[in-house]
């Protein structure tokens, strides 16, 4: 399926990515070369075959619902742009 | 005193052993040839101040008959994935410069406490997201090795880059890298040395940017399989950090590598023969062959029937699991942030401005695979389809012990050459992808020069877990292919 303009700005909206106007063009012809050329798989026969979600052939570990770790809130915002009182700071949410 | 640089991992070990050279001394000789080698680009941090404190603690524990390491001493390269306590971690993007963890990947701890030297952090492509190291935010890495007769530099090939670079141009005894589709063999291949993904689950993932998590894999990159076998002693094992780590022992792979072939039954599928494979790389292909039945072993042709739609189905997969991990550099905890209206603004400001082109590219596919209306369409069909691709595998190892292919389609090409042609470059992957799609253990060997002197790579994939066969089968035809050629810009 062909990508339009409208497509890529609504999935850049989505990803929380800012596209500059200008490349709006350039993006859909090569995310609909790389959708088109992926479309080869509906040729492929996978009725009744089980979706692969990993290779890991194991059950997820359960471990004990408690604290393992903590206590170091300034470790944790040491690499924060903006952080204070260990705390992580983003502009304002809430009127 | 002996050659300290361009040496293997082994022999710097027995350097080390029989206390002919320090830890100092053989650190020192690295540093020496990062610097001196520079203008590769390998390295997107040097850590010389790091590498001779490490060198000296264990200079300090050799001197004292303190128990040691089996890596004590060996200074390698890690790939700037790797979170590293107090060490700047770029995985060369502009979005993470500046980042120093304030913890220790599990892998690069191992290594540490296994004795090893740190020299620097190695450069990719951003995010590990590409086949020729041109997407690093720090630059593009070169290849050591170049065309007979032509000076033009030659990509890396990717994402490991830096690292195969590094391993190649003799500033290091071994690298780490990171394999998703093809980022450890292919650049192995590229530059000549030797590169091994292990099993999915063998190394721990915690700690390394998390790019495809249902396909990344550490493994090692050095001069030779003993060196790999050895580096890979070091870096397995389980990990409860991890929730896809194998709980299973780590066997001694070094002690497999004398096994020989005799009787091995060696897989050579017919799909491997795709369309755009040059002819020098095919007549590897049978020498390969050649090599593993003079040595004793059995070839064994096999079906591997869904192999052209494993590159599809990789790019339907990896964007997306792509796509998800990378939604956590939002400017909020750690790395750049641009200036927004509000909360949202500040978002699509910092990821815009913070991601490069390529890694933007996989993120929207990624998005848009995913997203309502198209995800059965997409993402289910390519999850379905890779269960059919890893019942291939298993359905050919009733019948065979290891498989045989080429590594890449051709040899490496010049910087610039396909990188305006996104599928043009993913086709670098496609004989790498089917067995990271499986989870299968799989490895790089250097087995010959093209027509204008490259070096080619031969690929062997083993079953699960099953790296000591693996490890055997490679080093018999490492024996055989005698490939001693060493890159003219090194």
């Amino acid at each position: 399926m062909a990508v339009d303009r409208d497509t890529v700005t609504r999935i850049a909206r989505l990803a929380r990515l800012q596209v500059p106007e200008g490349d709006l063009d350039t993006l859909a012809g090569e995310l609909s070369n790389i959708i088109g050329w992926v479309e080869q798989l509906e040729e492929v026969d996978t009725d009744g075959v089980a979706p692969m979600a990993s290779v890991a052939n194991m059950k997820l570990r359960w471990r004990k619902d408690e604290v393992t770790d903590g206590g170091i809130p300034e470790k944790v915002t040491a690499n924060a742009p903006e952080a204070q009182n260990g705390m992580f700071a983003v502009p304002k949410v809430v009127e | 005193m002996a050659e300290l640089t361009g040496i293997t991992l082994a022999e710097g070990r027995d350097l080390l052993e029989t206390g002919e050279v320090s830890a100092k001394e053989l650190a020192e000789a690295q540093i020496g040839a990062m610097e001196a080698k520079r203008d590769l680009n390998a390295f997107i941090t040097e850590t010389p101040e790091r590498a001779l404190d490490d060198a000296a603690a264990s200079d300090a524990r050799r001197a004292k008959g303190e128990g040691l390491g089996p890596l004590d001493g060996i200074p390698l390269a890690i790939k700037d994935l790797f979170c590293t306590e107090g060490v700047q971690t770029t995985a060369a993007s502009h979005i993470l410069e500046g980042f120093v963890p304030p913890y220790e990947s599990t892998v690069t701890a191992k290594l540490r406490a296994a004795g090893s030297v740190m020299l620097g952090k190695t450069n990719l492509d951003e995010f590990a997201m590409g086949s020729s190291n041109e997407t690093s935010y720090f630059g593009s890495v070169e290849n050591p090795w170049r065309r007979r007769g032509d000076n033009r530099p030659l990509v890396p090939g990717g994402s490991s880059g830096g690292a195969a670079s590094a391993v190649s141009g003799g500033m290091c005894l071994g690298a780490t890298g990171t394999d998703t589709g093809g980022s450890i063999r292919q650049p192995a291949a590229f530059c000549g040395i030797v590169g091994m993904k292990p099993t999915y689950g063998r190394c721990s993932r915690w700690g390394i940017v998390a790019f495809a998590s249902s396909l990344d894999q550490a493994g090692p990159m050095t001069r030779t399989v003993r060196d790999s076998a050895i580096m890979l002693g070091g870096m397995a094992g389980f990990d409860p950090k991890d929730s896809t780590s194998a709980d299973m022992d780590v066997p001694d792979f070094e002690a497999a590598l004398s096994g020989g072939v005799k009787a091995l039954k060696i897989g050579i599928p017919a799909e491997y023969a795709v369309d755009g494979t040059n002819e020098e790389i095919t007549a590897l292909w049978e020498q390969g062959k050649a090599w593993l039945k003079d040595a004793g072993a059995e070839l064994v042709d096999i079906s591997l029937p869904h192999t052209k739609y494993a590159l599809p189905t990789y790019y339907i997969i990896a964007p997306a699991e792509a796509s998800s991990n990378l939604a956590r550099y939002d400017g909020v905890r750690y790395g750049l942030r641009e200036a927004g209206d509000d909360l949202t603004d500040m978002y699509e400001n910092t990821r815009g401005s913070g991601f490069g082109t390529e890694v933007r590219r996989r993120i929207l596919i990624g998005t848009y695979v995913l997203s309502a209306g198209y995800y059965d369409a997409y993402y289910l069909k390519a999850q379905k389809v890779r269960a059919l691709i890893a019942r291939d595998f298993t359905e050919a190892y009733e019948k065979c012990d290891v498989i045989l292919t080429p590594t890449t389609p051709g040899p490496a090409f010049a910087k610039g050459e396909k990188s305006d042609d996104p599928i043009a470059m993913y086709l670098n992957d496609v004989l790498t992808v089917p067995a990271s799609l499986a989870g299968l253990p799989a490895i790089s060997v250097p087995a010959g020069l093209s027509g204008d002197g490259l070096p080619l790579g031969l690929h062997l994939i083993g079953r699960a877990f099953d790296e000591e066969t693996l490890f055997r089968a490679a080093q018999a035809l490492e024996d055989a292919a005698g490939f001693d050629a060493r890159p003219g810009a090194a």
